[in-house]
């Protein structure tokens, strides 16, 4: 059976020459990289080429690289240790309403700890207008996060723009960079960010490695007590596979980025032309041109994505979904729902990310797999007979 | 995928009885868009039986295997009969579901429920909306 796998967001396959940088490290150069023994030299050498690579990839510098067990982790640190280093200038935070969990649920948990939390609201597209930042912005703000893109529709936000305002304002900024690091160029000085959070596996590297990058002299809490790595901010003996891994997955897509970009959009604007031609009542999610180069999201009325993740599986394609019933946690996507889409619409929500192996054939595929999908659950739904009779 | 059983599977790949009833005896709902999935039954009755029973169903895998396998269990059977369908019996029918796909089994018996009711209402008898439950409660 053909197949393809459309949910690149989720993850990124591992490069095959990403993982033979990863593999001496499993075996004859498994030292820990602190050691001063001879067992320690090569771990730590690569430890740090790995930060080099990986600071390069942003614009940013080597001592500004911490790194962390995943993208989650680094935004559990940038929010939860930003605000705690920072609450004797106020104790409130802005973020956006669309951010990932990792922000939004450290967000949640700053308020347990006695911080005020504003969530600032984005438009149809899913775009933060940096008007709402300026607005939501007190005297006692010390913090505002803002997510580079967003994984779910792709909208890719003004983040320079926003990071102006929050600057201006004498707070910190933090970015993100998950869905983007790795994707399109960064550099963090033309952002003027203050710290940007990215992951691995979402550029071809491994799984378990992340990084935030802080700029330099900024004060943070370590989320972690112990021994002196990452300069004290980040303690355990570093994860060296796939911190190598990241490095070796920056520095290509460093040298590869436009080529992988002018790739993915291809692909992502062939399915936004040709997907809304095939099939009637479909919606493109996100914004038109402000969005990640391999994404094309949809609502696809009158039907719910887990039914349609669920054909398409059986046709080998593997796609995602923020209807309410493809979440353990049985709730629609808060990205959809704030971006002010109706519950139903919602629910007919489906989601394709693209990656390097992806080809032309396989959006031809899914184009030609789709319809007869989306026929068959209409013919079956009662949404879809009420609108033919009128009744909605 | 969500970790369906195999009947759970063979019912949405191949769902039986799905349409509508032309002028049916009695037709219920139940669910909403919003919370994810909605079920509409069309039933017709003969000699105090289920003689037909369709449905329209919008919602995931499991939604679709239960208006399926509902459809399948209160066809030919008294109305006292399928009133006593239980959300656990229609689980255990598709060779169980997960955990927190649990509730679709209850959206498929009191549609068919609701169905009923609308059609002994419209026979001009008094009924009381009733809800269907597990009589042994809540599984977990």
């Amino acid at each position: 059976m053909k197949s393809a796998y459309l949910d690149n967001q989720a993850t990124t396959p591992l490069l095959p020459e990403v993982l033979e940088t990863m593999l001496p490290f499993f075996k004859e150069s498994f030292g820990n990289a602190q050691s001063l023994h001879d067992w320690g030299d090569a771990p730590r050498e690569a430890l740090e080429d790995a930060r080099a690579e990986v600071a390069k990839l942003i614009g940013g510098r080597p001592e500004e690289i911490i790194f962390t067990a995943s993208g989650t982790e680094a935004n559990n640190f940038a929010l939860k240790g930003l605000a705690q280093a920072h609450q004797s200038k106020g104790k409130h935070v802005v973020i956006s309403a669309i951010e990932h969990f990792s922000v939004l649920h450290s967000a949640r948990t700053l308020e347990k700890w006695g911080f005020e939390v504003t969530l600032v609201p984005v438009d149809g597209y899913a775009l933060v207008d940096p008007k709402d930042v300026a607005s939501a912005m007190r005297k006692e703000t010390i913090l505002v996060s803002v997510m580079h893109a967003n994984g779910e529709v792709g909208t890719i936000q003004p983040v320079a723009e926003i990071a102006k305002i929050v600057t201006a304002a004498g707070a910190l900024f933090h970015t993100d960079a998950v869905a983007t690091a790795g994707t399109i160029p960064i550099d963090v000085a033309e952002l003027g960010v203050d710290a940007l959070s990215m992951a691995a596996n979402q550029f071809y590297g491994p799984k378990g490695a992340g990084a935030l990058w802080l700029r330099k002299g900024t004060r943070i809490i370590p989320l972690l007590d112990g021994g002196v790595q990452e300069g004290g901010r980040r303690a355990g003996t570093e994860n060296l596979p796939a911190i190598v891994g990241m490095g070796k997955a920056a520095e290509i897509a460093k040298r590869d980025i436009q080529s992988r970009m002018a790739k993915l959009v291809g692909l992502r604007d062939m399915l936004l032309h040709r997907l809304p031609a095939a099939i009637d009542h479909v919606l493109v999610t996100g914004h038109p041109t402000q969005r990640l180069p391999g994404h094309a999201s949809f609502c696809i009325e009158f039907i719910e994505g887990e039914s349609m993740l669920m054909l398409l599986s059986s046709k080998g394609i593997a796609a995602s979904s923020g209807s309410t019933c493809t979440s353990r946690a049985l709730k629609a996507s808060h990205v959809l729902t704030a971006m002010g889409l109706p519950a139903e619409i919602v629910q007919g929500s489906l989601l394709f990310t693209f990656g390097q192996q992806i080809t032309e054939g396989d959006v031809g595929y899914l184009v030609e797999v789709l319809p007869p999908i989306v026929d068959r659950l209409r013919q079956m739904s009662p949404l879809y007979a009420d609108f033919l009779k009128g009744r909605r | 995928m969500p970790v369906y059983s195999e009947k759970v599977m063979d019912h949405f790949m191949n769902p039986r009885n799905v349409g509508e009833i032309e002028n049916p005896d009695g037709v219920g709902e139940e669910g909403n868009p919003v919370c994810g999935d909605m079920m509409t039954f069309y039933i017709k009755v003969a000699d105090g039986r289920l003689a037909d029973v369709k449905y329209k169903t919008f919602g995931c895998g499991a939604a679709i295997a239960v208006a399926s396998i509902v459809s399948e269990m209160g066809k030919g059977k008294t109305l006292e009969e399928v009133r006593n369908i239980t959300p656990t019996m229609v689980a255990n029918e598709l060779g169980g579901l997960p955990k927190n796909k649990f509730h679709c089994s209850n959206l498929g018996a009191q549609a068919l429920n609701n169905a009923i009711d609308d059609y002994l209402r419209k026979q001009g008898k008094e009924v009381k909306s009733r809800e269907v439950t597990n009589h042994d409660e809540e599984e977990e």
